[in-house]
């Protein structure tokens, strides 16, 4: 059977010549960088090297480059190590209502602490006002942390006009890059931003390495007591290998950025432009041009997305949803439900991550396999029934 | 390791008894959108026999499976036999459903049970 691996927004593959540049590492190289003696020196020079790949990557300089172990580990860090190190400040955060979980829970987590947050809205396709974090901003905030896109709606964030917002006001605004850096330009002096997560698995490189970059002179408290590691601020033995990894990747997506997004763009596009036209009563979720390369969103009335997501898995198509059924949680996306779409509608949902293996004909194979899949689900569907007789009936 | 059993899967694939009974004796709902799952019963008694069941679902594998089972296992039983499946009868039959979708998607022995409630009180009024 045909297997298309369309679910690029939860995990990318990794890269043969990024596994090729970690086997060293999981081998030969087994050393602790920390010791001084031989076994030491190249795990210690494979960091540095990875360190200036991804600061390369984003700009930036390599001593502000601080590994972690994931995307959620670095947004946890932002989020609660800038609170922290300057709580004598304010207490008080700004955050949107479509970050990830990682950012919204560890402000909460600050909530039980004693701090306080407030939670900026996004409009019908999934964009912040900076006008409303202006308003969000009080005398006390010490952080304000806006993802640059989001994963489930794909829609880029006016991270520059923020920045301007926050800027000389002694707030540390902190972006969530994990869905953009490496897969589209991500410069941290033209973002204007002061600390920025990253990860590894999102742009073919592995799972548990992350990064953030914390601006030079950006005071953070660390999450892990323990050794220096990583400047002290991040303890615990490095994961070498993955870090080496995560630098790889990051070396081949800006070398490669611009190529592998041009072919994204046009079967994104295709995906946006097609599938409504081949469907009735399909929404597609977030801005329509300005998304990230390979992400193409959809809310499909009357149906579940976990069970469109299991009949496509039946034809060897992987995608994700957004609806209840499908998060181990059983809420429907709150990404969505910030979006302003009513429960029914967030249930329909069914996301679409295109990669850089993905052809054209990846894309008709979706585009003939899912309209009987939809048929044939809405065929079952009380609430098609419904929406039938009463549109039929007037 | 599939979240869903080989059964629950096989059901899901090739739901039984899917549709509307037109001019049902007895109709019932359980569930809605909001939390995912919604499934619709239809039920045909004939001398105190279930003889057709049929239903209508919106929801996830688990709840398209269930419907199906449900109607399987309901159908050709007395009104009496029918009232006695219940939901962990149904994930029994179903080979077990992940934990976490037992409660909000395990919902159609309910709505069998309002169905046939719905067809009781229709014959108790029918006779005042």
């Amino acid at each position: 059977m045909k297997k298309v691996y369309l679910d690029n927004n939860s995990t990318t593959p990794l890269l043969p010549e990024v596994r090729d540049a970690m086997l060293p590492y999981l081998a030969e190289y087994f050393g602790n960088p920390s010791c001084l003696h031989e076994w030491g020196d190249a795990p210690r020079e494979a960091i540095e090297t990875a360190r200036n790949q991804v600061a390369s990557l984003i700009g930036a300089g390599p001593e502000e480059i601080i590994f972690t172990s994931s995307g959620t580990e670095s947004n946890n860090f932002a989020v609660k190590g800038l609170a922290m190190a300057q709580q004598k400040k304010g207490k008080h955060i700004v955050v949107s209502a479509i970050e990830h979980f990682s950012v919204l829970n560890s402000a909460k987590t600050l909530e039980k602490m004693g701090f306080s947050y407030t939670t900026v809205p996004v409009d019908k396709v999934g964009l912040v006002d900076p006008e409303k974090v202006r308003k969000a901003i009080r005398e006390d905030t010490t952080v304000v942390s806006i993802m640059h896109a989001n994963g489930e709606v794909g829609t880029l964030q006016p991270i520059k006009e923020i920045a301007a917002i926050t800027k000389g006001k002694g707030i540390v605004f902190h972006t969530d890059a994990v869905a953009t850096a490496g897969t589209i330009p991500v410069n941290v002096k033209e973002l204007g931003v002061d600390a920025l997560s990253l990860a590894g698995n999102m742009f073919y490189g592995p799972k548990g390495v992350g990064a953030l970059w914390l601006k030079r002179g950006t005071r953070i408290m660390p999450l892990l007591d323990g050794g220096v590691q990583e400047g002290g601020r991040r303890a615990g033995t490095e994961n070498v290998p993955g870090i080496v990894g995560l630098g790889k990747a990051a070396e081949l997506g800006k070398a490669q950025m611009t190529v592998r997004n041009e072919q994204m763009v046009k079967l994104r596009d295709r995906l946006i432009r097609e599938l409504p036209a081949r469907i009735d009563h399909v929404i597609v979720t977030g801005h329509a041009q300005n998304r990230l390369p390979g992400h193409a969103s959809f809310c499909v009335e009357f149906v579940e997305g976990e069970s469109m997501l299991m009949l496509l898995s039946s034809k060897g198509i992987a995608v994700t949803s957004g609806s209840a059924c499908t998060s181990r949680s059983l809420l429907a996306s709150h990404v969505l439900l910030a979006m302003g779409l009513p429960h029914e509608i967030a249930q329909g949902s069914l996301l679409f991550g295109l990669g850089i293996n993905n052809t054209a004909d990846d894309v008709d194979y979706v585009l003939e396999v899912l309209p009987p899949i939809v048929e044939r689900l809405r065929q079952m569907s009380p609430l098609y029934s419904k929406f039938m007789k009463q549109g039929k009936g007037g | 390791m599939p979240i869903y059993s080989q059964k629950v899967m096989e059901h899901f694939m090739n739901p039984r008894n899917v549709g509307e009974i037109e001019n049902a004796d007895g109709i019932g709902e359980e569930g809605n959108p909001v939390c995912g799952d919604m499934m619709t019963f239809y039920i045909k008694v004939k001398n105190g026999r279930l003889e057709d069941v049929k239903y209508k679902t919106f929801g996830c594998g688990a709840a398209i499976a269930v419907s199906s089972m449900v109607s399987e296992m309901a159908k050709g039983k007395t009104l009496k036999e029918a009232l006695k499946i219940t939901p962990k009868l149904v994930a029994d039959e179903l080979e077990g459903l992940p934990k976490n979708k037992f409660h909000c998607s395990n919902l159609g022995a309910q709505a069998l049970q309002k169905a046939i409630e719905d067809y009781q009180k229709k014959q108790a009024g029918g006779k005042v």
